[in-house]
Order: structure tokens, then C-alpha cells, then sequence
């Protein structure tokens, strides 16, 4: 690390508001260096917790995001946010603007918020908000909150880089059917009917009820549900994280988060599922998980920068591109000709550098 | 790693300060901001200077565009940039006004820090160039 970063990161501890901002931005702009800073970070990390809001555009989030840090900081604690919005596919641009309803708790430096918009690809705002998350961490907040459109796997991916997962539904969003499809739906530690107030939120509460007691024993709406078919083949000591023996059921709460009704039930089924999760030992199972996602994460983002720079160098894709609609070759010759040299090398290689380091 | 693939992308925070409640203008810089391939945060109307810079330092902006119609920039654009000093981001964080601001105290504001003061009739095209070409290098 040169001296600058190590003179930021120096400052981040000490909880200078201004050296957070930067190494966030550093994180976001994967500037050199940038994965040096966050390698240190990781030592300062484990005492925040952190939590995912996610829900349909307009179902009130960051309006209740605004309540939950108002109540966390009458309660002396410290709050970071980070608000994730999408940006523009055609020219990257960006309107963030979930920072204005965050008007209960503004004037007040101890809740951080960051807005982050989806400017990566391939799994890089997932890690951008993993290690943002870090950071926040490492600064010292007591909660992290990460709040995002929950609007395709991207989301998912990013709200599970939060220990308990609460997903807004409003009322009328939809008949029974809508609630036993495939999504964000299964990602839910607690649900939240926000906009309680409306007319349908009886009935919204009534279908997600149906769907937890339909889920209830086959390991679906069993507060787990995050890991889908994979988990079947994981360890067999490996704590049960799914499936029947898993014994939390999502609560539904109900919140008109523009009063702050509900606020404090929603605050303690958080807090009910912090306590299940360490009582559990399913906290440290999803831990290893997320850092195993991680590290997976981080391999393919090199590996897929490596890959491009091996195409700048053979001329650019475009030329490839067009060898195929000639119908000289096809995509999975080229792909297997690119990667056939990368498999003998690692064949070759010892793989001294991915032990485990010794106790 | 070899492939350092940095993602930089001019990060602007479009701000309403103090009673003046039109921003129609505001959206339009934000909306055109955000179409040039900005990032765009826009704070809202009836902020207070404190609010403001809280922002600016939280969300490290290259860029804070501050518009005022309501004639009060010669005691609201002061106090955000003293609080801007105060957390140590003055320096690397470029300040626009635009908005009806009279002549004789364009100079004014420029002495405060200002890097340009964009008046009536300044197209969005030559805002968004200066943008550009002086967001500061980090």
C-alpha cells in the first residue's frame, strides 16, 4: 500500500467522516490500489450488522430506511446506508435519489449515507457493496443498512450480502399468484407490508401468510431458501441451514413507515432474527457462504479481466465476431481455443498458494 | 492483478438550498447530467447549507451544483463552503452556481471558491463541457 492509502485508511479508523467517503469511492472506481485498502479493512470488520431492504420500486424503502436510522440512533447507535440505484444501460448515467427521503436523521454525520448506482457489470456492484459494506464496518457503524430495487437477480445478490433480509411488499401488489413465484420473495428473513394504511393490505398480508404456511416444512419461506439446489450437496456436518430442521419463519410486519408506525415491531423482528441467526450458529454458516461467494466472485472478475485483455491483444473481439458470421468458426471453438492454453497452465501448477494458513 | 479496470464516473450533486422552492432548472441539469453519464444525487428542495455539506462529504462528489433562484446566495453559498472546509473537502470538490445571479456579485462568489457561476440563458451543452473539463483529478 502506498502512503496515501495507508494515510487514508489511518483516518477511516480514527472516524474521519471525509476518509470513509474517499475509500468508498475508491472502491467504487476500482482505482489502483484499491484492493490493497480493502484487504486491510477486512482485520477492523464483524461488528457491524448489517441489513438488506429490498421491494418493488414505490413500496417505501427508503422512507423506512430514514425511520429504522432515526429509531437505531435514539438508541445511541450508529448507522450506515448504502442506497443502490440502477443507472442508465445506454450512457451510465445515474439519478440517485434515495438520499432525499433520508430527511429524519439529516444534520446528524453518525447515519453515513452513500448512494451507489450499478455502473460495474458482471457481479461488480455486488462486490462494490461487500466491500463498502466493509468499510462502514471498519469505520465503526453499529448497523449497515443496504437498500435496493429489488428488481433482478443483481438485487438479490446484493441484499444478501446482509445478515437479515427484509423485503416491502405494498398492498395490492399482485394475487396469490404473483407471490408463488421464483424472487425476492424467497430471500425474505422478515416481510414487511409497508403503506399499511392502504386499502388491500389486509388481503396482502393474508396471501404472504398463505405462502409462509405453504412453504412451512419443504424448506421454502423457511427464512432460509438462499441457497437453492446447491445446498442440498453441501458437508454433511455442515449446520442445517435449510429445509425442515430450520426453525425460522419469516414474521410479516406491518409498517406505514411515512408515521413511523410499526417501526419498533419491525426493529425487534430484526433483532429477533439477529438473535436466531447467533443462537443458531447459522450466522457463521452464512458468513462462510458469503465469504466463499467472494472469493468466487473475485476470481471471476480477474479471470474475466485477464480474458479481455488476451482478446484486446488478439485483435478484439469484433474480428472473432465476424469470423462466426462468416461461418468460418463458431463461439465455443473460439471460447475453448482461448481457454485450452489457461488449463494446461493450471494443470501444471502447485497450488501451494491456496493452502489454508497454519494456526 | 494485471487488468486494472478502473470504472470512474463524474459524480455530481445537485443541490437546492434555503426557501427557494422552484426546481424546475434543477431537474433539468440533474435529468442532462445523468443522459451526459453522470452520477446524479439530487438533494431535494428546502435544504439547509448543513444538509448540504453532509451530503457533499458522505457521497465524496466531484461536482456540487448548487442552484438558487431566491437571491440568497451571498449568505448560503458562504456557509456550505465553510462547512465543506471544515470536513476537509474544499479542496478537491468543484463548486457551480446557477441561477439569477446579479453581475456584481458573480466576482464575489468566485473569490468564495466558486470555479463558475452559470446565469439565465447558459446552455446545458456548455455546462456540461465545463463539467468535463474541470472536475478535479483525484
Amino acid at each position: 500500500m502506498n502512503a496515501a492509502d495507508e494515510q487514508l485508511l489511518e483516518d477511516l479508523l480514527a472516524g474521519k467522516h471525509r476518509a470513509l467517503a474517499r475509500t468508498i469511492s475508491k472502491i467504487e472506481n476500482r482505482s489502483s490500489g484499491y484492493r490493497d485498502l480493502v484487504s486491510e479493512l477486512y482485520a477492523h470488520t464483524g461488528d457491524a450488522d448489517v441489513i438488506g431492504i429490498t421491494g418493488s420500486p414505490g413500496a417505501g424503502k427508503s422512507t423506512l430506511v430514514d425511520k429504522l436510522a432515526e429509531a437505531y440512533r435514539e438508541r445511541g447507535e450508529t448507522v450506515g446506508v448504502i442506497a443502490i440505484d440502477p443507472s442508465s444501460p445506454f450512457t451510465g448515467g445515474a439519478v440517485l435519489g434515495d438520499r432525499i427521503r433520508m430527511a429524519s436523521t439529516v444534520g446528524d454525520m453518525d447515519v453515513f449515507v452513500r448512494s451507489m448506482s450499478a455502473r460495474g457489470t458482471l457481479g461488480g456492484l455486488s462486490t462494490a457493496t461487500a466491500d463498502a459494506v466493509k468499510a462502514m464496518d471498519a469505520f465503526g457503524k453499529d448497523k449497515i443498512i443496504i437498500e435496493t430495487v429489488g428488481a433482478g437477480q443483481n438485487e438479490i445478490d446484493i441484499v444478501r450480502t446482509a445478515d437479515s433480509v427484509a423485503v416491502l411488499v405494498p398492498p395490492g401488489s399482485g394475487d396469490s399468484v404473483q407471490t408463488l413465484k421464483a424472487g425476492i420473495l424467497e430471500i425474505a428473513d422478515v416481510f414487511v407490508v409497508n403503506k399499511a394504511d392502504r386499502p388491500g393490505a389486509d388481503r396482502t398480508v393474508q396471501e404472504l401468510r398463505e405462502m409462509i404456511e405453504l412453504g412451512e416444512g419443504t424448506g421454502f419461506g423457511g427464512g432460509a431458501g438462499h441457497h437453492g439446489a446447491d445446498a442440498m450437496d453441501t458437508d454433511a456436518d455442515a449446520t442445517d441451514v435449510d429445509g425442515a430442521g430450520d426453525g425460522w419463519t419469516p414474521p410479516i410486519v406491518e409498517t406505514v413507515a411515512t408515521e413511523g408506525d410499526g417501526v419498533e415491531t419491525f426493529i425487534d423482528a430484526l433483532g429477533d432474527h439477529r438473535t436466531y441467526l447467533e443462537e443458531s450458529g447459522i450466522l457463521a454458516e452464512r458468513t462462510r457462504q458469503r465469504y466463499a461467494e467472494e472469493i468466487r466472485t473475485l476470481l471471476r472478475e480477474d479471470v474475466h479481466a485477464m480474458l479481455e485483455d488476451e482478446l484486446e491483444r488478439a485483435g478484439g473481439v469484433d474480428g472473432l465476431a465476424e469470423a462466426v458470421r462468416r461461418g468460418e468458426t463458431d463461439p465455443y471453438e473460439i471460447a475453448g481455443g482461448a481457454l485450452d492454453p489457461v488449463e494446461t497452465c493450471l494443470d501444471e501448477l502447485e497450488y501451494e498458494s491456496l493452502e489454508l494458513p497454519s494456526e | 492483478m494485471t487488468s486494472e479496470q478502473e470504472q470512474q464516473s463524474i459524480r455530481c450533486l445537485v443541490a437546492k438550498v434555503g426557501l427557494d422552492g422552484h426546481d424546475r432548472g434543477a431537474h433539468v441539469i440533474a435529468r442532462a447530467f445523468r443522459d451526459a453519464g453522470f452520477e446524479v444525487i439530487y438533494s431535494g428542495l428546502h435544504k439547509a447549507p448543513d444538509e448540504i455539506v453532509q451530503a457533499t462529504v458522505q457521497e465524496d462528489v466531484d461536482v456540487l451544483g448548487i442552484s438558487i433562484l431566491s437571491g440568497a446566495h451571498n449568505t448560503l453559498v458562504p456557509k456550505i463552503m465553510d462547512g465543506l472546509e471544515e470536513y476537509d473537502a474544499l479542496e478537491d470538490t468543484m463548486v457551480l452556481v446557477g441561477g439569477v445571479i446579479p453581475d456584481e456579485d458573480k466576482d464575489q462568489l468566485k473569490d468564495e471558491g466558486v470555479a463558475a457561476v452559470f446565469g439565465p440563458g447558459t446552455s446545458i451543452e456548455e455546462t456540461i463541457e465545463f463539467v468535463r473539463e474541470n472536475a478535479p483529478e483525484r
